[in-house]
């Protein structure tokens, strides 16, 4: 029997600080050749996960093992497949970009020659060639991370781990370095990213993980997870509160779940798994009623649905 | 059962690390770049000594009576030493300042022998030292400092403070990564304060009153800049400080032993505990 060693391997893996379980029995595995995201709300514990997969952290419990390679008992090994592009941007502002990448390089252990080399391909495929011999002071944030994900790059990682590498980025530069992350697959690196936006992993993974409170809660591609929220939502927002059950209830009609009445902020949401035009046609009865709406949206769903969707409880604010 | 990672056309896992000298070699050379590229850092540094020597020379100098000396030979041996000290903060605020700003997450993440960043370091450091330490002896001669005493006992001094610089690098270090923030770690640094004014540096251990002298004349900062004084100015120091340079050489090198032996093994487990 051939079987194809995966790329991540979480079996039980559990980590506390003080009386906070960061992970609490985390079962995960991704397969190689592909992008990977692990989905979930602030401190759900994604960032102790790629901590602990790029052995800056132990676990207390569980198996952990990276292309095979056991995170506990071969760290060096695992240091070596690995590289890992931090939730800030990890470079030296006082170096210019080309300098930041050849020491890591040189820190990977290749040759003054190779790390030149190297670095100004990896300079090119981020789009930083025109700027890499400017100090990193003056680069703008979208710019730092993709020399931050350059950095990680040079090494020709197995594994590449990102800890939500957009967020605080405007949306061009996030367009820009999605596509840096979707080119990486097809060179051979295998890519697990945190985010905590729905839309992002679908943009860019093949299978997402969602985990909450240090456990995998659902996973599967973006698509049958946005199937298991409805693929959109409909929100409808009315004047009077005691409209709401009815409104729930003519949207029950094209949901295939329960629709979720939200009495302080007066709306109701529904996730459909149908046409947007039929949104149309079952919120007709509701013209002759007499019920005073104030906004209908039809959207894409939140990562916030999935939660209540997924979990059956809206995603606390833990930060 | 056959086990068979998927063709990846990328390094082979065993030779993908770097050395410990490569490693040494291209922290220590971060280090180094950003001293040199900020601009700021060297300038404020720079007049913040020149100043603080300055006023000792011409302002409270006059105030100062150290009988037998020249009150200019007697402090600035004391800013030499001492100035190993004030130089260490900046190893405490750059090691806080990488470990905020995730560099040394990711050099932990890298593939080298892990006792590299600190020792990279540590060598990067003692170079800025070397640099703070040259200005301020040239400031001290443009003031009117003098060697009385030879050459070589001069060269052991600047030996031995070159020894100090090493052992305030790891406590310092080890300041910066427990206090995680530059903030933080410039708060740490106030430690210094009661360690060089509390000391034989600017004025006579003999005009503090008694409850401070027990603590000013044993400590080690007074230990190390009596050595240097009576090695550069010989025996009118001797005379004034009351022991001859074996004396202070000798403990001082005790103490720099004792330091390095705590200090140097905390500031590894406070990074591999990370
Ligand atoms: N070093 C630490 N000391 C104490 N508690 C910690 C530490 N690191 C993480 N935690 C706690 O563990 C939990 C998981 O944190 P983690 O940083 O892994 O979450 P996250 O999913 O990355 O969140 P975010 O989206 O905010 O980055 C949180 O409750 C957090 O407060
Ligand atoms: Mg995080």
């Amino acid at each position: 029997m051939l079987e194809i060693t995966p790329t991540v391997e979480a079996m039980g893996v559990s980590k506390r600080f003080g009386a906070t379980k960061a992970l609490d029995g985390l079962d995960f595995t991704m397969r190689p050749g592909q992008v990977t995201a692990v989905l979930g709300p602030n401190g759900a514990g994604k960032t102790t996960f790629v901590n602990l997969l790029a052995t800056l952290l132990r676990a207390d419990a569980g198996t952990l093992r990276v292309c095979g390679a056991d995170v506990r008992r071969d760290p060096a090994a695992v240091r070596r497949m690995v590289a890992l592009a931090g939730q800030f941007a990890a470079v030296e502002p006082a170096m210019t970009g080309r300098e930041n990448v050849e020491m890591v390089a040189r820190l990977f252990g290749q040759s003054r020659r190779d790390a030149r080399r190297n670095a100004a391909e990896v300079l090119e495929h981020i789009g930083l060639t025109e700027a890499a011999d400017r100090t990193v002071r003056g680069y703008s944030g979208g710019m730092r991370r993709r020399l931050d994900l350059g950095a990680s790059l040079v090494g020709r990682p197995r594994l590449l781990l990102l800890d939500e590498p957009t967020t605080g980025l405007d949306p061009r530069s996030r367009n820009e370095l999605w596509d840096v992350i979707r080119s990486l697959v097809h060179r051979g690196t295998d890519v697990l990213l945190t985010t905590q936006y729905l839309d992002e992993a679908d943009h860019l993974a093949s299978h997402v993980v969602i985990i909450d409170h240090g456990r995998a809660v659902a996973s599967g591609a973006p698509r049958e997870l946005k199937r298991l929220v409805g693929r959109t939502v409909v929100e409808v927002h009315v004047r009077e509160a005691s409209d709401l059950e009815r409104v729930a209830a003519t949207l029950g009609a094209i949901s295939d779940s329960d629709p979720y009445i939200d009495v302080p902020a007066r709306s109701v949401r529904a996730g459909l798994d149908a046409d947007t035009n039929r949104v149309f046609a079952a919120l007709r009865p509701l013209d002759d009623t007499g019920i005073v709406i104030d906004e209908v949206a039809v959207r894409a769903p939140t990562l916030d649905e999935a939660f209540l969707t997924l979990t059956g409880n809206p995603q606390e604010d833990v930060a | 059962m056959t086990t068979a990672a998927i063709a990846q056309p990328v390094n082979q896992a065993s030779d993908n690390a770097a050395g410990l000298l490569t490693s040494v070699t291209q922290i220590a050379r971060r280090v180094l770049l950003k001293f040199i590229r900020s601009p700021q850092l060297v300038v404020v540094g720079t007049l913040q000594g020149a100043m603080f020597l300055l006023i000792f020379r011409y302002v409270f100098g006059g105030a100062i009576t150290t009988p037998g000396i020249d009150y200019v030979n007697f402090v600035v041996p004391g800013f030499i030493a001492t100035g190993v000290l004030f130089n260490a903060m900046y190893s405490a605020v750059g090691m806080a300042e990488d470990l905020e700003a995730g560099l040394i997450a990711r050099l932990r993440s890298l593939p080298i022998p892990r006792s590299a960043v600190l020792v990279g370091r540590a060598l990067a450091d003692t170079g800025i030292q070397v640099w703070g330490l040259v200005i301020t002896i040239a400031i001290g001669f443009a003031v009117g400092f003098r060697l009385h005493d030879t050459l070589p006992a001069a060269l052991e001094a600047a030996a031995l403070i070159v020894l100090f610089g090493i052992v305030f690098e790891w406590l310092f270090l080890l300041m910066g990564m427990i206090a995680g923030s530059p903030q933080a770690s410039q708060g740490f640094a106030l430690l210094i304060f009661p360690l060089t004014f509390v000391s034989s540096a600017y004025v006579p251990v003999a005009s503090m009153p008694a409850w401070l002298q027990g603590f000013a004349e044993n400590q080690p900062v007074t230990v190390m800049v009596n050595a240097v004084r009576t090695l550069t100015e010989g025996a009118p120091a001797e005379a004034l400080v009351g022991h001859p340079a074996s004396y202070f050489v000798v403990r001082s090198l005790i103490w720099s032993l004792a330091l390095i032996a705590i200090f140097a093994p905390l500031a590894v487990a406070k990074y591999r505990r990370g």
